[in-house]
């Protein structure tokens, strides 16, 4: 068995919770600055990301919402000239060392995409990737495991006679449910969505949203989202960024009817973005 | 008409109208000349099919003056002597094995490292890198095969001779990696093509997955650019079939049926050269018998290609 190699741990940060409540930090981010080349694209943010909540990411296009995301699980690795600092930690473990091994990473901050990218392979093969990358199962371990995945992801009753059938012939609801199915297969800790339901039709993207809500109770979420209702209809909390600021987070009740910030009232009553 | 401060444009009132006859007339025109040039070439390839397939039916089934060697002896016969003093005879199976073993050192050679430098092309290799690989690919692809032909010659089979007694002057061996490094670039271009055609949607979710860059090439983008590397593949074995300088100049000219590559072969394509770079009279026999030779390499080319376009059909990879 592959198990995660250890992370530099920071015992001031391992514990910490949420300023007034009991909810234990997932992520944090304190003074956090990212790069591309010469463009800073974040700009000094601090936040804090509750486990087992939603938090949704809101704000104009290019404000830094979906780059921040990105660090999360280091995928802007990939991009050449992206750098950062400042402190992203995951459980307290710095996320940005040199020495952290993304592999590890990635297996407990899972990541689901724009557009539904299954693999061109069976819808079995699909949730079995993650697994098979990290761990030796038995076949009937594997089974059992996509099975799970498929009905945590609900859609399992839709698949279950054509579990060796081609992912692509699902339709985008169902493709982006299984994309879903194969980030939480790895179990992760953390799913990172970023703007999942974009290139979904209402009833695809109502079935994803039902699904989101229910996995909170197992995974931390960050959903990156452009769609003002859908943050307030599937979120906890609510962060706003502007111009690759973090304008002003909190409950998401809170940010939508009563904003502290003149710029978060503005966007989200609709009058600019 | 109430004012408007957008003026309507008022060329229509000013132009003479182009009459819809004239329209018409240079539309049929431009049709015909087009459906004419690829009339053209379909004309052509049938009338080079036409004449293979009358040249070759004479051979089978009789000349004027002299009986024909007959379909079945000649797709079943094991020995082809037809140029020596004595008997002739004329079973197409030595040519085939020459042809086949060199096009299966050929392939051995050139799909494995052509594959290999594909995937590092399209997945590993900075920009930069892979640019200068790229025109080196290029450059190969460019070298006339009568070149190829030499270095086996020149190069490859002397340093055979080093290893093993056992190569003579030609041999199936030399001609065979000669092929394989002609058809390299076929590989490894065609290859990287489909390999980089793959979104980069599907890297991101192996990556994001916890996948590393060899898993993300080897369980992902591979798979899915499976129907494309075999096309590559298959294409190229064409070309090692239907190459003939390389083989004329290197593989020898005795046809037998051997699987050792230390020993010298003739192909289809090097028969035919044989023919027709004199060593036989017009109207001979054996002249008449690089019809059928040909008509045959035909045949198996095109049922590679078939083979070919229906892996592509079947296996056709949609992404999304």
């Amino acid at each position: 068995m592959t198990m995660m190699s250890p992370m530099q741990t920071n015992p001031t940060t391992a514990a910490a919770t949420m300023p007034g409540t009991a909810e234990p930090i997932s992520i944090r981010a304190a003074g956090f600055d990212g790069f591309y080349g010469s463009f800073q694209a974040l700009k000094g943010i601090s936040l804090d990301i509750p486990r087992n909540q939603v938090t949704a990411f809101i704000g104009p296009s290019g404000c830094g919402k979906s780059t921040f995301l990105r660090w999360m699980n280091r995928m802007n690795d990939t991009i050449a000239g992206a750098r950062a600092s400042g402190t992203l930690t995951l459980d307290g473990e710095d996320i940005l060392a040199r020495s952290v091994d993304v592999v590890d990473l990635r297996r407990r901050v899972g990541m689901v995409f724009q557009r539904p990218n299954p693999f061109p392979k069976s819808i079995f093969d699909n949730v079995a990737f993650g697994p098979r990358l990290h761990w030796r199962h038995s076949r009937a371990d594997l089974e059992d495991l996509v099975e799970q995945s498929l009905r945590s992801a609900a859609l399992w009753n839709e698949v279950k006679d054509r579990l060796h059938a081609s992912a692509l012939g699902l339709s985008g609801g169902q493709q982006q449910r299984l994309c879903i199915a194969r980030a939480i297969a790895g179990g992760p800790e953390v799913l990172l969505m970023d703007e999942p339901c974009s290139a979904l039709d209402p009833k695809s993207t109502a079935s994803v949203e039902e699904l989101i809500r229910e996995l909170r109770t197992a995974y931390t979420i960050v959903i990156v989202t452009h769609n003002m209702q859908q943050a307030s209809r599937i979120s906890d909390r609510t962060a706003f960024f502007f111009e690759g600021s973090l304008i002003e987070a909190g409950q998401t009740e809170t940010l939508f009817t009563n904003p502290k910030s003149k710029q978060t009232e503005d966007y989200v009553t609709g009058r600019f973005g | 008409m109430a004012t408007s401060a957008v003026a309507a444009p008022t060329s229509a009132a000013r132009g003479t109208p182009i009459p819809r006859s004239s329209r018409d007339r240079s539309e049929r025109v431009v049709k015909s000349v087009l459906l004419s040039f690829s009339l053209l070439s379909i004309v052509t390839t049938f009338s080079i099919v036409v004449v293979l397939g009358i040249e070759a039916w004479e051979f089978f089934t009789g000349f004027p003056d002299k009986p024909g060697i007959g379909l079945v002896p000649f797709l079943t016969g094991t020995e082809w002597s037809p140029l020596l003093g004595g008997e002739q005879k004329f079973g197409v199976l030595p040519l085939i094995c020459g042809t086949l073993l060199v096009t299966v050192i050929a392939g051995a050679f050139a799909l494995p490292i052509g594959l290999v430098t594909a995937i590092f092309l399209s997945e590993y290799a900075p920009s930069r890198l892979r640019l200068v690989l790229k025109s080196a690919l290029e450059v190969l692809a460019g070298v006339p095969t009568v070149v190829y032909g030499f270095f086996a010659l020149a190069v490859i089979t002397p340093a055979l001779q080093r290893f093993s007694d056992a190569f003579g002057t030609w041999n199936a061996l030399s001609a065979g990696l000669a092929v394989g490094i002609m058809i390299l670039p076929i590989v490894c271009s065609l290859s990287e093509d489909a390999l980089r055609a793959v979104p980069q949607s599907l890297r991101d979710g192996s990556s994001a997955l916890g996948g590393t860059k060899f898993d993300t090439s080897v369980k992902v983008v591979l798979p899915a650019a499976l129907s494309g590397i075999m096309a590559s593949f298959l294409l190229a074995l064409t070309r090692a079939i239907g190459e003939t300088m390389i083989v004329a100049l290197a593989a020898g000219s005795l046809a037998q049926i051997t699987m050792n590559p230390s020993n010298q072969v003739q192909t289809m394509t090097g028969w035919i050269v044989a023919i027709f770079t004199g060593d036989a009279q017009a109207n001979s026999v054996e002249y008449a018998s690089s019809y059928a030779v040909a008509a045959t390499l035909f045949l198996m080319t095109l049922a590679l290609t078939l083979a070919g376009t229906a892996i592509l059909k079947r296996f056709r990879e949609e992404y999304e």
